[in-house]
């Protein structure tokens, strides 16, 4: 129908979901495609977890539509459910039973043959490290290792998609490395795609191939990593900082003031910012120069990751109004 | 490495495509038998069992004791020997049937006081309901897995404490008195069923444990001991006796007394076990003397009867234990699932 290398298995459609007043997910758009392992990014109260809650057919959206693997959640979550496998956030387990032997309540709900049950989960067991613990009683496993087990309990009915709501939150760094590689492993060998959320972009930027940044409940953009900064600054201005020489801020100012292009100038301690519309570095060095005035430093200001996550997760600022300059001053 | 986890192979996609309409309620079977298997190896099942069987064989055997005596003493038989030895106490010990109907609530409580909240305390809830099993074989699945351990309880405890009888007395039961016993035996996993819907009611409506513990326990509290207390004064405030010689007043009074009681579970069961036990009871309730003209004094009711006498009861309790679990059932399904 589509692509072969692009073929979608999660597809949301304008899905928004209202607790009364409250708007949780606003028109959420969203494409996931077979095999890529998909980061759905926000601060905490994004609306992350809802989202995933629709998308499984357990919470009914307000408006919109949700495809998953073909099918409507809503009128047939037995068949979503069947093909994805959903590791919540805070993933319990029954604490007197053993890590297999909660496995192995995972593949009776699913109904899967009892023999081939107990060799699979054996399997999987050993692929996240816990062979040895099989036969511990979860009460004594650590939050790494529960972590683990809920990744192998999800895999445990042969899914085709894998969805992790915030599989790295409480553990420590090591255990985070640890389980972030498991993921990427483990979608590739068993060839599942991964739906994860997180708040942590540093964590799951390695694994991500494409990332979404959620945030208030809309999907603000989304993409590969690297084009992430690209699509974010886009629409802001571009920063251009200016060192000139002591005592000639001011007819710097004047003459960079003229250029075609800039938008604005701030002066600041040894220089000057510029916001303008595109790269005019050239053109400030130029004019600058030939009227004698000595250029100490020009540097170009691009959107890192880190001023992504400033920018969107650290709060305080409002959509639409990006301020360039503490951006750029971040990024310094 | 990369074939540490074998790739679903077609044949067993195939294999789950037919076994899917054979399996179609995999979901039940597979939570019943988790959770009656979670109840039987339990801490709380098997102390309560054990407070349960301890006070019942103590109640059975001062029971025989006390029996004896009087036998002896009346030198006179009793057709019913056997079925008295559950509801005679000793000076020092009530019957049998008191520890039941006092304890039983207690199981029943215990097993399902965190049947749907702790599933949710501790995370394992969004987990459930997110395999491919449809939602209500969670709540249902839980129920029956804890009315199948009663029943195994109840039925296991008749027959331990029976044949402990059998052995003090020396007396069989004859066939009449085996059916009563087996009638009151499932009275009585009705009458716990009733406790354990409610506790499930209450874990489903409560987000904590704990509270939903209480909850259960203040009930079992109430309806045990304060409520007959209050009905009584209901019943004097709505019916007041001001002259003990007015019989109409007096009647009154009686009528609304027991119309009151037969709110409360407990008193429900007590009388049908009473009546199930006891062939001589004729009638429940205030019985006037003409209404008594011409029954033979004594004679007891076929099993039949006694049945029919307590037909509301059963009927009332069986209610009472399915609107519990309906008004749970409803309230687990339109929840909403968040961990945490």
């Amino acid at each position: 129908m589509e692509q072969p290398q692009a073929h979608a298995v999660i597809e949301a459609r304008g899905l928004t979901k209202r607790y009364g007043q409250r708007t949780v997910v606003d028109g959420l758009d969203l494409t996931v495609h077979e095999g890529e392992i998909f980061g759905l990014l926000g601060p905490n109260g994004a609306g992350k977890t809802t989202t995933i809650l629709m998308l499984l057919g357990l919470t009914e959206p307000t408006a919109g539509t949700a495809r998953v693997l073909g099918h409507d959640p809503l009128r047939e979550p037995l068949e979503v459910k069947r093909q994805v496998g959903y590791l919540p956030e805070n993933v319990g387990f029954y604490d007197d039973l053993t890590g297999f032997e909660n496995l192995l309540y995972t593949a009776r709900l699913n109904g899967i043959d009892e023999r081939e049950a107990r060799a699979h989960i054996a399997s999987l067991l050993e692929a996240v490290g816990l062979a040895s613990a099989a036969d511990r009683r979860v009460r004594e496993y650590s939050r790494g290792m529960r972590q683990r087990l809920g990744l192998a309990d999800v895999l445990v009915k042969r899914p085709r998609i894998i969805i992790l709501d915030e599989p790295t939150l409480g553990i420590d760094p090591k255990g985070v490395d640890e389980v972030l590689q498991l993921i990427a492993r483990l979608s590739q060998e068993e060839r599942v795609t991964v739906l994860l959320s997180s708040h942590l972009l540093h964590q799951v930027q390695r694994i991500c191939h494409r990332v979404g940044i959620f945030v208030g409940g809309r999907l603000i953009a989304q993409g590969p990593v690297e084009s992430l900064a690209r699509q974010l600054a886009g629409a802001a201005p571009l920063v251009v900082e200016v060192g000139v020489g002591a005592g000639e801020q001011s007819r710097a100012e004047h003459l960079v003031r003229a250029i075609d292009g800039v938008l604005d100038v701030t002066a600041y301690a040894d220089g000057l910012v510029l916001s303008c519309r595109q790269d005019v570095r050239a053109e400030v060095a130029r004019t600058l120069v030939t009227h004698g005035l000595s250029l100490l430093h020009l540097r170009l200001h691009t959107y890192g990751l880190d001023d992504i996550y400033r920018l969107y997760f650290q709060g305080g600022m409002q959509d639409g109004q990006r301020d360039p300059r503490s951006v750029a001053s971040g990024a310094a | 490495m990369a074939s540490a986890i074998p790739a679903p192979s077609p044949a067993v996609r195939r294999e789950t495509v037919i076994g899917r309409l054979l399996r179609r309620p995999a979901g039940l079977g597979a939570v019943f038998r988790k959770e009656l298997a979670d109840h039987l190896s339990g801490h709380r099942f098997v102390i309560l069992v054990g407070l349960v069987v301890v006070a019942g064989l103590a109640a059975i055997y001062v029971g025989a004791r006390t029996l004896r005596d009087t036998l002896t003493q009346a030198s006179q038989s009793d057709p019913f020997v056997f079925l008295r030895l559950f509801t005679t106490g000793g000076s020092s010990l009530p019957p049998f049937t008191f520890f039941v109907e006092f304890l039983g609530p207690l199981l029943g409580i215990a097993l399902a006081f965190d049947a749907i909240n702790g599933e949710r305390v501790r995370g394992t809830l969004s987990r459930l309901v997110s395999q491919p099993i449809y939602r209500d074989a969670i709540i249902n699945g839980k129920f029956l897995a804890g009315l199948a351990a009663l029943a195994i309880m109840v039925f296991a405890l008749g027959g331990l404490v029976g044949g402990l009888g059998l052995v003090l007395t020396g007396v069989p039961p004859t066939l009449e008195e085996f059916l009563r016993l087996v009638a009151f035996l499932a009275v009585t996993v009705v009458y716990i069923g009733f406790w354990l819907s409610l506790a499930i009611l209450f874990s489903t409506l409560l987000r904590q444990t704990v509270a939903s513990a209480l909850a259960s326990l203040a009930t079992w509290l109430f309806f045990s001991i304060f409520a007959g207390l209050l009905f009584g004064l209901v019943a004097d405030a709505v019916a007041p006796v001001t002259d003990s010689q007015d019989a109409m007043q007096v009647l009154r009074n009686a009528r609304w007394n027991l119309a009151l009681n037969r709110l409360s579970p407990t008193l429900l069961y007590s009388e049908a076990v009473e009546t199930l036990l006891n062939p001589q009871v004729r009638s429940l309730g205030p019985l006037l003397l003409e209404q008594v003209i011409g029954a033979v004094p004594g004679a007891p009711l076929p099993l039949g009867q006694s049945l029919l006498l307590i037909w509301p009861h059963l009927t009332a309790l069986t209610a009472a234990m399915l609107i519990c679990f309906m008004v749970a059932y409803i309230a687990f399904m339109r929840q909403e699932v968040r961990a945490g």
